[in-house]
């Protein structure tokens, strides 16, 4: 298997039929994620950036191209992607436990045995064992988007897709959980794409950061490596040269050769 | 759409706003400036407010019972009660019943009728709120029907089923029917795209997706229906065994106007009116239990 490509997204094109006619979303995308990479999908808001993780989703099917994930298109979702929603997209009438248990049951059914065992290791991988019996109303933002990851990282996915993860969460928080999907991540070794509009969040987390230039008809405007060794460290990297530098890149392109206009 | 038709769906989001309200209002409580006033706490002044309409209430009566008339005072309808209650169980056949057992036939008919309505509700609630070409189907017909009285289809009833009691649950089945079938209906179409797509990123089965979202999802608005449904089919039984007869508290009531038993007609008021009060607050506990916010 050809571990270079092992997210294929060829010559892809989003078109959306509206009452207005036809919206070009996304036009003429090509990328390639390697195994064990982490791509990030930088852009202003209504860039089609959800839209196109969407499409690696199966969440939506393209007008135009193909997707490959492992040599086997993308024709529909399926658990072979976990996904993180921005919004935690938890069943309230669900417990923690239970969220994950009914991703677990569904991915693994042969397992009866172990699936407790596989919930309770996602769960205590995001640091939340001693929550596993509560509800989602009754735990804080920051570790609902935990139980996410966990439910999304316990179906053993060839790929995590996350939403803008840490989007709706206050800036501490975020910081926190950033770190946290780090390690995990490290300790892992997923593959993940990533959607966000966090430059430092890109920075900090990715081996590749894919800039978008504004919809409509979005394409991609630049690619841009993060060669900065991991692990890494937030506080170190806040004064390092080449951090400092890439953080720039990114703010150059959102900030001078994309700036939208106020809307 | 079934959505723009009716009171109920507008009536179900409006009651569940105002306890949404009363709740909060009650949470904030008198302390949310931080200062705390030497006041008495806020449940003694509302049951000083509620014990000052009843006895503003009891005093009306007493004197519109006194311009003289017909109406008896509350003394008397008291009186009358103690007797009544002493005894709601007794028998002397069919025409002759303790209270008790008046309300009791007319709540079994309304069990029976509502239930019936669910079940045949309740299913078609979920495929019309699922499927858009069924939605457009039935849109016309429950708009047209829902605003029919009730009992306007108790002839119907007796002509079909040729006894008064099915014709009277059958009229209980027809009023709770709607409320029961607009409400899952608009329930379903409220689910959030974020749960379903949950269930389309798993695969999930079609079986697992009703049991484990959308079930849970619309069971909220599904006590909402039933809540209408069953205060509907309070009001309703009352006029159809007015027209029916047999046993039951509406018929009690048409009995005693024929004897001329001005009293018992106003206690049956009051155990109607009570009756209804405690079923609206079982199942408002009930949607309690089961919301998720």
């Amino acid at each position: 298997m050809d571990s270079e490509r092992y997210l294929r997204i060829e010559n892809v094109g989003m078109t959306f039929e509206t009452r207005k006619g036809d919206f070009v979303a996304l036009e003429r995308i090509d990328l390639a994620v390697r195994k064990g990479e982490f791509v990030s999908l930088i852009g202003h808001s209504g860039c089609g950036k959800s839209t196109l993780l969407n499409l690696v989703a199966g969440l939506l099917l393209p007008t135009a191209g193909g997707l490959l994930l492992a040599e086997r298109e993308i024709a529909g979702p399926g658990p072979d992607r976990g996904v993180v929603f921005q919004n935690h997209s938890l069943l309230p009438w669900l417990t923690c436990f239970d969220n994950v248990y009914l991703a677990v049951e569904r991915v693994f059914p042969d397992e009866k045995n172990i699936l407790r065992e596989r919930t309770h290791n996602a769960l205590a991988m995001v640091g939340l064992t001693h929550a596993e019996a509560k509800y989602p109303n009754e735990i804080s933002g920051g570790m609902k988007q935990r139980v996410g990851i966990a439910r999304a990282l316990a179906i053993e996915p060839k790929m995590l897709l996350l939403d803008e993860p840490f989007g709706a969460l206050d800036a501490l928080t975020r910081a926190n959980l950033q770190d946290e999907l780090l390690k995990i991540v490290d300790k892992t070794g997923a593959t993940v794409l990533m959607v966000t509009h966090d430059v430092d969040e890109a920075v900090l987390l990715s081996d590749r950061i894919v800039m978008m230039t504004n919809g409509p008809a979005a394409r991609i405007g630049g690619v841009l490596e993060v060669d900065l060794p991991r692990p890494r460290e937030r506080l170190a990297l806040a004064g390092d040269r080449r951090y400092i530098e890439l953080r720039t890149t990114v703010m150059d392109f959102l900030y001078r050769k994309q700036l939208k206009q106020a809307a | 759409m079934i959505r723009a038709i009716g009171p109920h769906p507008a009536a179900a989001v409006l009651a569940e706003r105002a306890d949404a309200l009363a709740k909060g209002r009650k949470r904030a409580g008198p302390a949310a400036t931080g200062y705390r006033r030497a006041r008495a706490p806020e449940w003694i002044v509302r049951a000083l407010a509620m014990l000052a309409g009843i006895v503003v209430f009891i005093a009306l009566w007493e004197i519109v019972a006194r311009q003289g008339g017909r109406i008896p005072g509350p003394g008397v309808v008291w009186k009358a009660a103690v007797t009544i209650f002493s005894d709601p169980f007794y028998s002397k056949g069919p025409n002759d019943q303790g209270i008790g057992w008046n309300v009791l036939s007319s709540l079994k008919r309304v069990g029976i009728g509502f239930g019936m309505a669910a079940a045949m509700g309740i299913p078609l609630g979920f495929m019309i709120g699922r499927f858009k070409f069924l939605s457009d189907m039935a849109a016309p017909i429950i708009a047209m029907l829902k605003p029919v009285s009730p009992l306007a289809w108790l002839p119907i009833g007796l002509l079909l089923f040729k006894a008064a009691n099915p014709a009277a649950i059958y009229v209980i089945f027809v009023c709770s029917l709607w409320p029961m079938i607009v409400n899952t209906a608009v329930g379903v179409r409220q689910i959030p795209q974020d749960y379903l797509n949950v269930a389309h990123v798993l695969n999930l089965s079609e079986w697992k997706v009703f049991t484990t979202i959308l079930f849970p999802a619309v069971l909220p608005y599904m006590i909402t229906g039933v809540r209408l449904s069953i205060g509907v089919a309070w009001l309703v039984i009352v006029a159809a065994e007015m027209l029916t007869g047999g046993v039951g508290i509406g018929f009690w009531v048409w009995d005693e106007w024929n004897n001329l038993k001005v009293e018992h007609i106003i206690i049956a008021i009051f155990t109607i009116g009570i009756v209804g009060l405690l079923l609206e607050q079982a199942l408002v506990l009930l949607a309690r239990r089961f919301s998720y916010n």
